[in-house]
């Protein structure tokens, strides 16, 4: 932030605290004075642990988002959710089969979803939440694998759910089983294993392991780059 | 969006652009020739900011005494521990485990799935939550050589040769070896990763790599990884027990030098606790947060070496500390996402660094190192970088050449995380270039290993980013994504046997402590200075000096 700097005011948990314009709310919590050490990992949208809601000045909405990848506004007033009691049903995945009776088993709750859209509305990750409970109801596993992609479980959706659904729990499931089971398996992957397990480069990597530093420069530059 | 007077570099950019396109689809990625050996070294001696003098200092403690290390580095290490460890019955242990695991990113979770299977009773501990770590930020890629056209030998001319072959040859061997089972062991767990039609793998290239071996999952590659690995802790809990919210603080060894046990600190209550092991993995990451050379970082928020710090004082050699990877697209602009990552997939996939008048001046795949060289070079000795309104300067990344070559709607496909992060700041990367800078980004070296993970302290095994050897000063994007697997999966399994066979344990003894901090206090060093920090410390004076009766050690304790 540079010297110059505009101040706006924020309310955090209520208490009034003036801080630099533009900062994000992880940001403004830490030049108030708050040294974290819940609600915040990754400080660059990709963990999840830094779930917030708000109230900007004179609307009526509470709005959710990530603390450090919101900005604070004049007036905003916030609170952290750095936790939510969830429930995550403990499976071995070598054991399941890609298909609705798992989910039924699993995740009985995503049959209660009343396709309100309040998840959707709450993400901050832009994420169709509501197409991918209902991609799981109707079993389409992979559908809701790739809708749910992006989720990094910040938990807001399962916060705002009134049908008390867990949905990034499901996402997970969703997401292993089509990983392991509906993903086509690579060919050339098994071959590969294959080879090293017959021990087919031992020879190679031997060779270079033991080959002098100026030898095996030559070989690096002199390498050919084929590149897809 | 930009401000005016950076519109009008970007018209620049605009019009280089398709002669620029031009390029690559005649060339591919080769749109500019790569430095040869010469050139490289005359770049990076010249500014790569490990080549500065004060960039290093010698280190006056413990093993590497002597030795010139990264200057924040050596500083770290001249300190004393956080307690007197005189306060501790260490024969009373508050937990006791066969394989304790220090650190909860992708290597830790490999490393405790792997103790977990083999039979082990493990606890896993963690600063923060479980998964919150570098892990789960990577967004490029994890290598391995499954293509036809590739095979592990050249995998390990590309490693050597990034890492200026100073690896450990045997480390480097297993890192390629085992890379296709590590790939084939992640998508049995259920990683999604990104494939074409008929199965095969989508691979790109990497900055330094001969063939195209780069495995993703979209640009969520840390995630698609680390959250299936977190699931399967979660789906462990007889084999896996965790403790979050807590920092290793030092290692307890046995009379005979092994290591035994640690003692605990929980963030919260602020209790200390003794937890004995027959094996000890630790997997606690690198040290982004210490901000080396005053560099913005990509990390995450716990990266703060602690893992080294207390191996260190426990008596075990450090490799390569003297070199720090500086990523070179670290965004610049807008301000509130200064220092954060613009993957390396970007450049792979097409977008290619130009300056203030629109001109490509480097290859957009070197190794990073050299790469962020140019960077530099470009923006200091040569002028030709991109100031922003507070004074940082950049270079852009012409992001929008991804649609161009790969076709429409690629960016959004394959590089959502990147979309997004720019548009929460107004920004649309698929019409405008992105302005970066090099950004802190990965610690090259660590505690060394061998090839079973142990380090030189019988029982202490090391895995991931906080080891050392494996990529020599230098690594390649993709190769540390593979090694937390490898690496997390072999010290894992040796930990394990070594808790099955049953070592003989000596008495529990802090002495390795006390003798370090006489080589401390010899120095005049004052005691207030503690390590590991534990967390970085970002309130500004202003505040701090009203809080009267807080102390801040990185934490506040
Ligand atoms: C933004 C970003 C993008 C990246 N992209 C790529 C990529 O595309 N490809 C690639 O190969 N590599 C990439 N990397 C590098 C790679 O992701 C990291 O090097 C790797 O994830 C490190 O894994 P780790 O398990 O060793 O450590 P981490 O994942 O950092 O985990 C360490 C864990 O230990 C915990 N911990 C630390 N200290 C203590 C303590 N004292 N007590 C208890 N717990 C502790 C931390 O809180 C953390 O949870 C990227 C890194 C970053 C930051
Ligand atoms: S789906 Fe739910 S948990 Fe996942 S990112 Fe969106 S709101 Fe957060
Ligand atoms: S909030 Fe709950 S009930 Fe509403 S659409 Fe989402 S999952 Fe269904
Ligand atoms: S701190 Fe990780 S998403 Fe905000």
């Amino acid at each position: 932030m540079s010297e110059k700097q505009k101040m706006v005011k924020v309310f955090i948990m209520g208490e009034a605290y003036d801080v630099p314009e533009g900062s994000t709310i992880v940001m403004a919590m830490e030049y108030a004075g708050y040294q974290l050490k819940r609600g915040v990992g990754c400080r660059e949208g990709f963990c999840g642990a830094c779930a917030t809601v708000y109230r900007e000045k004179g609307d009526y909405k509470l709005q959710g988002g990530l603390a450090c990848q919101t900005v604070v506004t004049d007036g905003m007033t916030l609170a952290q959710i750095p936790f939510v009691p969830a429930e995550k049903p403990i499976y071995d995945i070598k054991n399941l089969k890609p298909d609705i009776d798992t989910i039924k088993a699993l995740f009985p709750t995503v049959f209660r979803c009343v396709a309100c859209n309040t998840c959707t509305k709450a993400c901050p990750q832009e994420i169709q939440v509501m197409d991918y409970v209902q991609a799981l109801k109707r079993g389409d596993i992979a559908r809701a694998a790739n809708l749910s992609f992006d989720c990094i479980r910040c938990g807001l959706c399962a916060l705002r759910c009134p049908s008390e659904i867990v949905q990034y729990n499901a996402a997970t499931l969703a997401q292993r089983l089509y990983g392991r089971y509906l993903a086509k398996k690579s060919p050339e992957l098994a071959d590969r294993i294959v080879e090293i397990e017959e021990g087919k480069y031992d020879k190679e990597l031997e060779e270079l392991e033991k080959m002098p530093r100026e030898e095996l420069s030559k070989k690096y530059y002199a390498r050919e780059i084929k590149l897809k | 969006m930009y401000p005016e007077y950076m519109m009008k570099s970007i018209e620049m950019v605009e019009k280089t652009r398709p002669q620029r396109l031009e390029l690559a689809k005649k060339h591919g990625k080769q749109v500019f020739p790569p430095m040869n050996e010469k050139e490289r070294e005359i770049v990076l001696n010249r500014f790569h900011p490990d080549y500065k003098k004060e960039s290093r200092s010698e280190v006056r403690v413990g093993v590497n005494k002597g030795e010139q290390l990264t200057t924040e580095v050596a500083d770290l290490l001249e300190s004393y521990s956080r307690v007197d460890p005189a306060i501790f019955d260490l024969n009373k242990a508050d937990y006791d485990t066969d394989v304790l695991v220090i650190g909860a990113g992708s290597a830790g979770m490999a490393a405790a799935i792997t103790a977990g299977i083999n039979g082990s009773d493990v606890l896993l501990v963690t600063k923060l939550r479980i998964g919150d770590s570098n892990s789960m930020m990577a967004q490029g890629g994890i290598q391995a050589a499954d293509q036809k056209d590739d095979s592990p030998v050249l995998h390990y001319l590309d490693v050597m040769g990034g890492g200026h072959f100073d690896n450990k040859p045997d480390l480097a061997k297993a890192l390629v070896n085992d890379g296709p089972v590590a790939i084939k062991w992640l998508e049995e767990l259920g990683v999604m990763f990104d494939k074409n039609q008929d199965g095969s793998m989508m691979v790109k290239p990497g900055g330094g790599t001969c063939r195209s071996r780069m495995h993703s999952t979209r640009d969520y590659t840390g995630a698609g990884i680390c959250r299936v690995l977190r699931d399967e802790v979660y789906n462990m809990p007889d084999k896996i027990k965790y403790l979050e919210f807590t920092s290793i603080i030092e290692l307890i060894l046995d009379d005979k030098g092994q290591a035994v046990g640690v003692i605990a600190y929980h963030l919260e209550t602020r209790q200390y606790s003794i937890i004995k092991a027959r094996s000890i993995i630790i997997a606690t990451g690198g040290f982004g947060r210490l901000h080396i050379r005053g560099f913005e970082t990509t990390n995450h928020y716990g990266a703060t070496a602690d893992g080294l710090v207390i191996a260190y004082r426990a008596g075990a050699n450090l490799m390569f500390m003297d070199s720090v990877q500086y990523h070179p697209t670290g965004a610049v602009y807008p301000e509130q996402i200064l220092g954060f990552l613009c993957t390396e997939k970007i450049r792979t996939m097409g977008a290619q660094p130009v300056n203030i008048d629109g001109d490509l001046f480097v290859y957009p795949l070197e190794p990073r190192d050299v790469e962020a060289s140019a960077f530099i070079r470009e923006c200091t000795e040569r002028k030709k970088g991109i100031k922003t309104p507070t004074g940082k300067v950049g270079i852009w990344l012409d992001s929008p050449l991804v649609d161009q070559i790969n076709g429409e709607g690629a960016i959004q496909k394959y590089l959502p995380a990147m979309l997004r992060q720019f548009k929460r700041f107004d920004i649309d990367i698929v019409k405008y270039p992105m302005l970066v800078f090099p950004t802190l980004h990965y610690q090259n070296g660590g505690i060394e290993i061998d090839e079973k993970g142990e380090s030189g302290i019988p029982g202490l095994y090391v895995a991931g980013e906080a080891a050392g050897g494996i990529h020599g000063r230098n690594r390649l994007m993709g190769n540390s994504q593979l090694d937390l697997i490898v690496f997390g999966k072999r010290s894992g399994y040796w930990a394990s046997e070594r808790a099955k066979i049953g070592v003989k344990v000596g008495k529990p003894t802090m002495k390795h402590v006390y003798d370090y901090e006489k080589e401390v206090s010899a120095l005049d060093i004052p005691r207030k200075k503690i390590a590991p920090i534990i967390l970085p410390d970002y309130i500004p004076d202003h505040v701090k000096v009203k809080q009267k009766t807080t102390e801040y050690f990185g934490t506040l304790i």
